[in-house]
């Protein structure tokens, strides 16, 4: 199979959308000039099918629900999931409640695709990610792909489906390669994976905390440590099967975000877990998340603020009751490995 | 009586239902059977009806809150009107919707939002959707003058205007948002010439002539096609009732009464019915429809109340699917 980028994965099935299904349109500020590479080369060959936009997210994404419910199927896309705040009327108060509202009689198939910056001083407006508080608004669909794999299967399942669906992704993954087919295909929204078994501990994580997982899980193997690690690539509607079945076996749950754990996923996920899997909890399950402040630009105050694979080491310790590991000649990932700014 | 594809009677027609329909709204509210917060049409009813009759029946409208007229001018479907008001499973929307969030799009009452201005933008999508497809239907959307006041309507009239689209905006310019005059909203004095700064053909009209609204829309929509831009028409009417709900509000002291009996004095639908005096209809023939009319909203009230409730699984129907 072929090895790929996330963001070639994206660009892929955008444009293999496109091109069989001429409802499919693709917009928003920039668009055109590529977005990390995955919409590059579309208005050149789709035409006014793809198109750049004015600065109005309100506006421009009810227009992609009146679009939506007249017959076409849009991608808006935001360079940064901040900016969707300012459209957050037209997704919680009409496109989530259309079909709704209309008992059925109209449908919104819409995709929106939301950038959730990190790291080179991105600071407090340009980092969020608002997948927790679009999950608990019935009629939306939340997905954050991890793998290259899942990126495209899984944009591919959001274009075709008939409901709106937000599809959050972590720059940092863009540049993450995996096996990608070349022929279109879907990952079905609403099933969460394992994306690595185990059998003592389990890691449920979210978008790049998939990224971080993987490495504790590789140093915590050489310690005699087995981790089952379970991709929460949806979190709306949100699939506790996975998570429940490995909780039930593991005792143990550390599950981490890209967010606030306050009244985040983490928060949500720890609930389930504890009312599907009381008894074979071994103890409580461990939240890790952003710092519950705002994002800095200061370098050193920025690596504060982000949970990484040694905070997820360090809970796995607390968890097990296992002595505390020298991580001092591991090698973990940092800003400066791949990315030197400036956006 | 002349023929029934007669213009003027279908103008009177419509609108005679429209009123009755909140006439009847009026007169049973108090019981408590409609729980729902009702924003009445009353006073726009030659407004709405001459926009929807003139843009073409093929053609697509989005609404407001304020929705009784519009619902009814396109659909004509005064049993599911009722059904809705009841909150009963015969309406089409199921009595989930309510007289906030009335839709009828089957009939091209495609949808309206109790948040103001919040369907311009997707009017405007609708609009784009169309052009796309190659399909020669006009959009309409109506939305109030307080409306104005958000930034939606700005970046939706751009980029209606920018993208060429075949849209008519139809401000319903009663003066007030919610109780509110326009000199504590406004930084500028008149509107249409804001508007005509956009590439987008504008008029500005104060009339209660529903036929008058019919001719101007009829040209709107004829040029919208021809010059390949949007419409955009002010149209001044009265609101004869409170914000929300069914009563006067001439007591809270921010209209005066006087204002009222002068727009009273040229109501639109005592104005047609002289149009249709004018044109040898019988005092009789006018009464036979305005009784055909209450006959028809007694019935269909009458048939909703009777009707079943929606069953309780419709709670979770059509979140998503």
């Amino acid at each position: 199979m072929r090895e790929t980028t996330y963001s070639e994965a994206i660009r892929e099935a955008i444009e293999q959308e496109m091109q069989r299904d001429s409802s499919v349109v693709c917009y928003g500020l920039g668009v055109p000039d590529g977005i990390y590479g995955t919409t590059l080369g579309l208005r050149e060959r789709f035409g006014e099918r793809c198109f750049d936009t004015p600065i109005s997210e309100e506006g421009m994404t009810g227009f992609g629900v009146g679009a939506a419910m007249n017959g076409l199927r849009p991608i808006h896309i935001h360079i940064r999931a901040d900016f969707l705040l300012l459209a957050l009327n037209q997704v919680v108060n009409m496109m989530s409640c259309v079909r709704f509202l209309s008992a059925g009689q109209l449908k919104v198939p819409m995709v929106i695709r939301a950038v959730i910056g990190r790291g080179w001083g991105q600071g407090c407006q340009h980092s969020k990610s608002l997948h927790a508080m679009l999950a608990r608004v019935p009629g939306l669909k939340v997905i954050l792909p991890t793998t290259p794999y899942d990126a495209k299967g899984m944009l591919t399942a959001a274009i075709r489906d008939d409901n709106p669906v937000l599809m959050f992704e972590h720059r940092w993954l863009y540049w993450s390669e995996g096996e990608v087919p070349i022929a279109p295909y879907t990952v079905e929204i609403g099933l969460n994976q394992v994306l690595k078994p185990g059998d003592d501990i389990t890691m449920v994580s979210v978008s790049w905390m998939n990224v971080e997982a993987l490495k504790a899980r590789e140093i915590l193997e050489r310690y005699g440590v087995s981790v089952e690690l379970i991709d929460l690539r949806t979190v709306a509607p949100l699939d506790a099967g996975e998570i429940v079945k490995s909780v039930n076996k593991t005792g143990y749950c550390i599950v981490s975000d890209v967010d606030w754990v306050e009244c985040g996923i983490a928060s949500e996920v720890a609930a389930i877990v504890h009312e599907h899997c009381f008894d074979s909890l071994k103890k409580p399950v461990k939240r890790i998340g952003f710092a519950p402040t705002h994002c800095p630009t200061a370098r050193c105050l920025e690596d504060e603020f982000y949970p990484n694979a040694i905070d997820l080491i360090r809970a796995v310790e607390v968890l097990l009751d296992l002595p505390e590991i020298d991580l001092s000649n591991e090698d973990f990932y940092s800003h400066g490995n791949k990315f030197t700014g400036p956006f | 009586m002349k023929d029934e594809h007669n213009i003027s009677l279908e103008y009177y027609k419509k609108m005679v239902l429209i009123r009755q329909a909140e006439q009847y709204i009026i007169s049973c509210y108090d019981d408590d059977e409609m729980k729902t917060p009702m924003h009445m049409s009353m006073g726009s009813e030659a407004l709405v009806v001459g926009v929807c009759q003139g843009i073409g029946s093929a053609s697509q409208v989005f609404g407001t809150y304020r929705s009784h007229a519009n619902y009814l001018a396109v659909s004509d479907d005064i049993d599911s009107f009722f059904a809705e008001l009841f909150g009963k499973a015969t309406s089409a929307q199921r009595g989930i919707a309510g007289s906030m969030h009335m839709a009828h799009p089957e009939s091209g009452y495609m949808f309206s939002s109790a948040i103001v201005a919040s369907t311009i933008s997707l009017a405007v999508g609708a609009a784009y959707a169309n052009k796309m497809c190659g399909r020669d239907q006009l959009v309409a959307v109506f939305f109030g003058d307080g409306a104005v006041d958000e930034g939606v309507f700005w970046e939706s009239i751009n980029l209606a205007a920018l993208m060429t689209l075949p849209i008519l905006f139809v401000c319903e310019d009663n003066q007030y948002a919610i109780n509110s005059g326009k000199s504590v909203r406004r930084g500028y004095d008149e509107l249409s010439t804001l508007i005509a700064q956009y590439n987008v053909m504008v008029a500005h009209e104060s009339t209660t002539d529903v036929e008058k609204i019919g001719r101007i829309t009829e040209e709107m929509s004829k040029a919208i096609r021809e010059e390949n831009r949007p419409g955009f028409l002010q149209l001044e009417y009265y609101r004869y009732l409170e914000h929300v709900g069914v009563k006067e509000d001439f007591h809270l002291g921010f209209r005066k009464e006087s204002e009222y009996q002068q727009w009273l004095a040229v109501d639109p639908i005592a104005k047609q019915r002289e149009v249709l005096l004018k044109q040898g209809f019988q005092a009789s023939d006018i009464e036979n429809i305005d009784r055909e009319m209450i006959e028809r909203v007694e019935q269909a009230a009458d048939a909703a109340r009777h009707a079943p409730n929606p069953a309780v699984n419709d709670l979770y129907r059509d979140t998503s699917g």
